[in-house]
């Protein structure tokens, strides 16, 4: 996709950073962080530091834009202008559009949106520090948020991305890998149902390593539902010793 | 509240054709609708292509300016990829700002031209960290009838291969071709209870579970895809849309992308 082949990305087996090719990054997820909000969510995906927040179900504002017969998801992805290298303008531009499109769609599967016809449920997702894969870090704390906030939901949505560098599939792309790499493919899944919600691609990849890619990235959504399930065990259990305010720095 | 009825009444009918094997056109599941493809018809463009999807009309142009190119990218010049849905083109659309639909229509298309490298952009660097060209791909969208991406990707494609870079309006020598290295394709399915269906119309969108556009080249490597709508899928129907789609490229690529040698 860019110019590769000035940076080396595997080494003896081993990434950029250390990590197997089917490894993922570290993950830590707080449940409940914010006061104000139903459900809410903190999600560090390695370098990526992102909260969601959860309104609702709520009035539909503008009226017009109500479904009678179920609820609206609104999802809303923005960047912090300071969480990458180059400030970001704040407000959304076309790549947090697209992203928040879909994201709500990677979302709206599990959502049961029958039972609050003519209601909003929001969804707000804010990237404080940003270190590729940031939709899929958000769209895994806003499935958490949307649990926290007691919103009906079949099943919750994990998300992950993999990719090719250096020729190889390797799972969860960093900003080196993302940047510089070959391709990009963010997928999110119901991850007992083996069910994908959301799936999109840019770069360059074979028909083989799409499918190769697919498996890796659906295992991985399996260990990262259970992650986000322990979270929210961890929660709702009598003694929160899980529950911590650290916020990371 | 009356067009809900009615959105409820053609899904209805779109699924019971499906279920007896047929579309509301009379096609195959895995048929398109007859494609036209007229190129250069804007003088004022560098390149410009007119597709005809069916009923669905989607008029690409191109346009080079001088301009800078990006901080982080000095050699590179730049590719700009738009979409407007005007209002003329559909009872659905709506004047204002790009609203999510054009933006992901802009964008997929925008990532099968980058994703198969179609053009070098440091091709079209004039003067390094000072002057580049921007190549603004400005997609019109004149009668929606359903599967804008395919048609906006053809016709992208299209006007690509017939630029001339108008080097001597800007004081540099010598008009040029722009080299086109690759002839990536979209190709769009919708799954609608469990049968796919290529080449979705409108009532078919709608009626929808699921829609994927796959992007892939010349080679049959893939350089984009794009999910769309809010159920889930299998794994099997993705890998096997994946399948159809290349196979579907292929097919047009050779029909309307061919550039005679």
């Amino acid at each position: 996709m860019k110019k590769e082949g000035e940076i080396e990305f595997i080494k003896d087996g081993k990434r950029v950073d250390g990590r197997r090719f089917d490894e993922l990054r570290n993950i830590k997820i707080e449940v409940g962080v914010l006061k104000r909000a139903d459900g809410s969510c903190y999600f560090e995906l390695g370098d990526n530091k992102v909260l969601a927040a959860v309104y609702g179900p709520r009035e539909m504002h503008p009226r017009h834009a109500q479904d009678a017969k179920m609820a609206v998801v609104k999802f809303r992805y923005n960047m912090a202008p300071f969480s990458v290298d180059d400030r970001k303008r704040p407000g959304p531009d076309r790549r947090s559009v697209e992203i928040s499109k879909v994201s709500r769609e990677a979302l709206d599967p599990v959502i049961l949106r029958e039972y609050y016809p003519k209601a909003a449920i929001e969804v707000y997702v804010e990237i404080l520090q940003s270190d590729a894969g940031t939709r899929t870090a958000g769209i895994n704390a806003a499935s958490v948020a949307l649990a926290d906030a007691g919103v009906p939901m079949r099943d919750l949505v994990s998300s992950v991305a993999v990719g090719k560098v250096g020729g190889e599939i390797v799972l969860d792309l960093n900003a080196v890998e993302d940047n510089y790499g070959e391709a990009d493919m963010p997928i999110a899944m119901i991850a007992r149902r083996n069910t994908i919600t959301a799936l999109q691609m840019d770069g360059n990849l074979t028909k083989d390593e799409f499918e190769k890619g697919l498996k890796l990235a659906m295992k991985a959504c399996q260990q990262i539902y259970e992650l986000q399930r322990a979270a929210l065990i961890g929660r709702y259990n009598k003694d929160e010793s899980a529950k911590s305010k650290d916020r990371g720095t | 509240m009356g067009l809900e009825i009615m959105d409820d009444v053609r899904k209805d009918f779109v699924r019971n054709m499906l279920s007896e094997g047929d579309r509301e056109d009379g096609r195959g599941f895995r048929e398109y609708r007859e494609i036209s493809l007229k190129r250069d018809i804007i003088n004022k463009a560098e390149g410009s292509a007119c597709v005809k999807l069916g009923d669905t009309e989607v008029l690409v142009g191109a346009k080079l300016e001088v301009g800078s190119p990006f901080p982080d990218s000095p050699t590179e010049g730049v590719l700009i990829t738009n979409a407007e849905l005007v209002p003329l083109a559909s009872p659905e659309f709506e004047s204002g700002p790009p609203n999510e639909k054009s933006i992901q229509l802009a964008r997929v298309v925008d990532r099968g031209i980058r994703g198969a490298g179609v053009i070098d952009l440091e091709k079209l660097c004039i003067e390094e960290g000072e002057k580049v060209w921007i190549l603004f791909l400005d997609i019109h969208v004149l009668d929606n009838n359903g599967n804008l991406i395919d048609a906006a990707a053809l016709g992208a494609i299209a006007a690509l291969q017939n630029i001339r870079v108008p080097n001597e309006r800007y004081g540099l020598t010598g008009d040029e071709t722009l080299q086109v290295h690759d002839t990536p394709v979209d190709v769009t399915m919708v799954e609608i209870d469990g049968t796919i269906v290529v080449d979705p119309t409108c009532n078919e969108e709608n009626a929808a579970t699921n829609r994927l556009t796959v992007i892939s080249n010349a080679d049959g490597s893939l350089s984009g895809l794009q999910k769309t709508g809010s159920n889930g899928m299998k794994e099997e129907t993705i890998v096997e849309m994946v399948e159809l789609g290349i196979e579907k490229a292929g097919e047009i690529r050779e029909k309307f992308l061919k550039v005679p040698s």
